[in-house]
């Protein structure tokens, strides 16, 4: 350039040139623009989810009869307590990256190591119990009929109170069959094959007087209707395809195979993004131990995993909002 | 890593780094031979993506007739010469996903942006030359991939370019449906990785690395046209992840996000409940913002070489951005127009065509600015220049179909016939590839050091401008008489006999306006060894890139960045001796700075 001096027209304004306009560092900026872009890929699916509870708003789940299980209180029903608590963890882990963020800009080495520490042991809490969720979800409690039109038939006593298939039911002995194809012996049962038969709960319920068959058609107070003793044994006579037990992504004894297959996929997904998170926060916890941040006089890389954890948290937040509270 | 050392890292790059063949040919980190790398893969596979439209051309204007050429390049999927019906639908789909993704957006703004960014706002390279490496060696595998998928033994993907389950879903539906459509799903999900990344970077360089001087409103529409692309790309891409991701459930794993009461030969399949009008919204969410995500960076091209070219600053330079941002916006929810035939409630369809109609604001603008900015100039007709002119004369001929197919009354006339072809391919596809061509044109000496050859570039624009209007403008007829697109053949169909004639006119321009794409790359490989040696600044032009030494440095400029002192259109200012300012010339004493 030239000897005279000049100045750009820009001195005094926000942005003169250099680096930082916006007082950020490019890394923690494509943190936050891979963030906007993350949440997109997230309200894809819960716009999906959306689109499609609503297709079936007069038969969705009620989320406070799926997710009643609380671990080593079994045959008890607290709706909404353990995802409650899982909820509690993950916020309380966001709280613990605060400080640890809080305590890497006073570069206090020890209080990040421990306060990583507790968020990842927060995440972990997270996903093992998310794995206790599905593991649960899939194995299911009550066990239901599906219907040719891929309708769910649940069974309730006279009071209204569920009863389990297991209660009335009496299983005939399926033999293993077995059969050849491609990839040598297989079992027809593959696992999946219900304890029950259709032939068996048509038994059961005429030998129990007391057992209606309860649809997924809401009424108008928003409950599920309640067919009378003969509309009960006809439903299931004329109707009934398959006995389901638990839900997988074919079927859900809790109703719409839909809302199995976004409960595995939304939590799924979200869920791999604790774990990566998990995954992260130990790279990142170590490089605190190994004094990586130290002798770099900045824990800018805590701050930037902890925005990603954040929103992490703040996803979670949206998916408990839309699978167990609405 | 904080910011400080950042721009140590980036002051480095002038004189460490014994650069190999291998880092600087192949796995280089520097901007300027990423953004060839881009151009050179997009140019490859914009080659066969044209000669795919080349072959299902002479299919429809001569049906099953026998073809040698069918026969040599088609194999068994052209059985005694005369292409089958599988292979038709294949090409259709693959032409569309290559030209719209490959070329249009990777080989596109990949190019320009990675070029242009850095040395137009005065950065010594991207935020991070490593994930800008990553991003392209990304979008070489999806390239890779995707050609793969070519080859397969069941054929490759023949769902169409959208992909509309249940084609896509069912891996039984069709032959392209199998192993085929898993490559093409395998092939978007690593591009959308690598448009990720590179857009990640466009938008913190952008943001971050300016120069003294260099704020906002100085930059070149260009940088702003690649910044809001690359924003664009940020928002609407992860939600076709989230529709591919969804798709491949229910291909492999038997959800029914898309699927549902599905019978095929008599036998009923489990999936219930999904719904495939889903998948169009999930889709066309990314499907609309795509097109400006292709037709941006031509815009941004345009307007500089207009300017340029032009010896006049861009007319109206704030209404340029503000429409810029305006398109953006609006861009995100006019999807629906998509999907006036997909059952949509009437109202909800009216709701659309106000927001579709509304970006025919934004696009006069632009049009209108344009020509303004050739209005009395001193009008300088290089190739570049050519298609620029080119491009704002196609855009504004299939814009204004645009606001037919955007009005859901009318759409619904000719939505899925050939009108909606000559629409797209005028608005989007010719456009944005003038644009692309404009920009290879003037920022050739800029890339490789040597001039293109002029007059294989006149002849390289007129015969195609012609060709282009000769292929689409009959199309906007044949499909007003009704013919539907993506039919194999019309011949089992009386009402359309008539039309047969215009289709071998269509198909013969086509072939014309496709074999002289072979002088374009003939003199764009040769000039890259033989091309006349380019002097500094050959189109006189103001902005910070010709401010760089010819030969390529890493780091980009020798010594200090120059510092911005004005904006950058001050062509044929009063007081000046040049008919050009660049962009790091200090204002004089006295002089004001343009009120733009």
């Amino acid at each position: 350039m030239s000897t005279t001096v000049v100045n750009t027209g820009t001195e005094g304004k926000t942005w003169g040139g250099g680096t930082k306009p916006l007082h950020a560092s490019y890394g923690k900026m494509m943190m936050w623009f891979f963030i906007v872009s993350d949440a997109l890929t997230f309200s894809g699916f819960l716009a999906a989810y959306g689109f499609s509870r609503f297709k079936f708003i007069d038969s969705w789940p009620i989320a406070d009869e799926v997710f009643t299980h609380v671990p080593f209180l079994h045959g008890q029903e607290h709706p909404m307590i353990y995802v409650a608590f899982m909820t509690f963890i993950l916020i309380m882990s966001s709280v613990t990256m605060v400080l640890a963020v809080d305590a890497g800009h006073h570069l206090k080495k020890s209080k990040v190591t421990i306060y990583m520490l507790l968020t990842i042991i927060g995440g972990l809490i997270f996903v093992g119990s998310q794995a206790w969720e599905w593991s649960t979800f899939i194995k299911g409690s009550y066990g239901a009929v599906q219907t040719k039109g891929g309708n769910i038939l649940q069974f309730v006593d006279t009071n209204g109170e569920r009863v389990a298939l297991k209660d009335f039911v009496v299983a005939t002995p399926v033999e293993n069959v077995m059969h050849e194809d491609v990839n040598g012996l297989v079992s027809e049962a593959q696992g999946t094959t219900p304890t029950y038969t259709i032939e068996n709960v048509i038994h059961g319920l005429e030998s129990h007087d007391n057992i209606l068959v309860r649809t997924q058609a809401l009424n108008e107070h928003g409950h599920p209707t309640v067919l009378s003793r003969e509309e009960s044994l006809n439903k299931l006579k004329s109707q009934a395809t398959q006995v389901v037990e638990g839900a997988n992504l074919h079927h859900n004894e809790y109703g719409s195979p839909l809302f199995a297959d976004f409960f595995f996929f939304i939590t799924g997904f979200h869920g791999f993004h604790v774990f990566s998170g998990v995954v992260i926060n130990i790279i990142i916890f170590f490089n605190v131990i190994l004094g990586t941040y130290e002798k770099r006089k900045s824990y800018e890389m805590v701050e930037k995993v902890g925005l990603y954890w954040h929103f992490v948290d703040l996803v979670w937040v949206f998916v408990f909002t839309f699978f167990y509270l609405v | 890593m904080s910011a400080h050392e950042d721009t140590h890292a980036h002051e480095d790059h002038g004189h460490h780094h014994k650069e190999t063949f291998v880092t600087k040919y192949i796995f280089s980190q520097d901007h300027k031979m990423i953004a060839k790398q881009y151009l050179i893969t997009g140019t490859i596979m914009g080659v066969i993506g044209v000669f795919m439209s080349m072959m299902f051309r002479m299919q429809l204007a001569w049906p099953e007739q026998p073809n040698v050429l069918f026969e040599a390049v088609l194999g068994k999927w052209a059985p005694d010469g005369v292409m089958s019906s599988d292979i038709y639908l294949a090409l259709v789909t693959i032409h569309g996903t290559i030209m719209v993704f490959f070329v249009l957006t990777a080989g596109l703004s990949g190019t320009f942006s990675n070029l242009l960014i850095p040395l137009q706002i005065g950065a010594r390279d991207m935020a991070s030359g490593f994930l800008n490496m990553i991003s392209y060696w990304l979008f070489f595998l999806s390239s890779v991939v995707m050609v793969i998928s070519l080859f397969v033994e069941a054929g490759p993907a023949a769902a169409g370019w959208t992909i509309y389950p249940p084609l896509s879903a069912l891996p039984m539906a069709q032959g392209g449906s199998g192993l085929g459509m898993t490559l093409w799903l395998v092939s978007m999900a690593i591009f959308i990785a690598s448009s990720l990344m590179g857009s990640l970077n466009y938008i913190v360089t952008v943001l971050n690395l300016r120069t003294k001087g260099m704020s906002m409103t100085r930059l070149p529409l260009t940088i702003w046209t690649f910044f809001i692309t690359a924003v664009i790309g940020v928002i609407s891409f992860p939600v076709l992840l989230s529709a591919a991701l969804l798709l491949i459930m229910d291909r492999s794993f038997g959800t029914s996000f898309f699927l549902s009461d599905i019978f095929i030969q008599g036998e009923v399949l489990h999936y219930h409940g999904g719904s495939p009008v889903l998948f169009e919204h999930l889709f066309w969410f990314l499907g609309h913002p795509e097109v400006y995500i292709v037709i941006l960076p031509a815009m941004g091209l345009v307007s500089e070489i207009m300017a340029t070219n032009s010896r006049k600053p861009i007319f109206g330079y704030r209404a340029m951005i503000a429409s810029i941002l305006a398109i953006a916006f609006l861009s995100t929810i006019v999807w629906g127009h998509h999907m006036f035939v997909s059952g949509m409630n009437p109202f909800l369809g009216s709701v659309f065509t106000f927001t579709t109609l509304l970006i025919a604001i934004p696009s006069a603008v632009k049009a209108f600015n344009w020509i303004t900015t050739l209005w009395k100039g001193n009008l300088q007709m290089n190739p570049a220049m050519l298609f620029a002119i080119g491009f704002v004369s196609t855009f504004i001929t299939g814009g204004l179909t645009g606001i037919i197919l955007g009005d859901s009354a009318l759409d619904i006339n000719v939505h899925d016939t050939y009108f909606v072809v000559a629409h797209f391919h005028l608005v989007m596809g010719i456009s944005a590839l003038y644009g692309m061509f404009a920009g290879i044109y003037h920022w050739y000496p800029k890339m490789f050091g040597r001039m293109l050859n002029k007059n294989l570039g006149y002849i390289h624009f007129w015969v195609t401008a012609i060709c282009a209007y000769g292929v689409f403008f009959p199309m906007h007829f044949i499909g007003m008489a009704g013919l539907p697109r993506r039919y194999y053949t019309n011949t089992n169909f009386p009402l359309f006999d008539d039309l047969a004639n215009v289709n071998v006119i269509i198909t013969i321009f086509a072939l014309i306006g496709g074999a002289v794409q072979i002088i374009y790359l003939y003199n764009f490989f040769s000039s890259i060894f033989f091309g006349k040696k380019a002097p500094q600044n050959p189109w006189k032009s103001t902005t910070l890139e010709w401010t760089a030494p010819v030969k390529h440095i890493h780091g980009n400029w020798p010594g200090e960045i120059p510092h911005v002192y004005r904006w950058s259109y001050d062509y044929s200012k009063p007081g000046h001796e040049d008919d050009f300012v660049p962009q790091n010339i200090p204002l004089k004493e006295g002089e004001e700075e343009l009120q733009h």
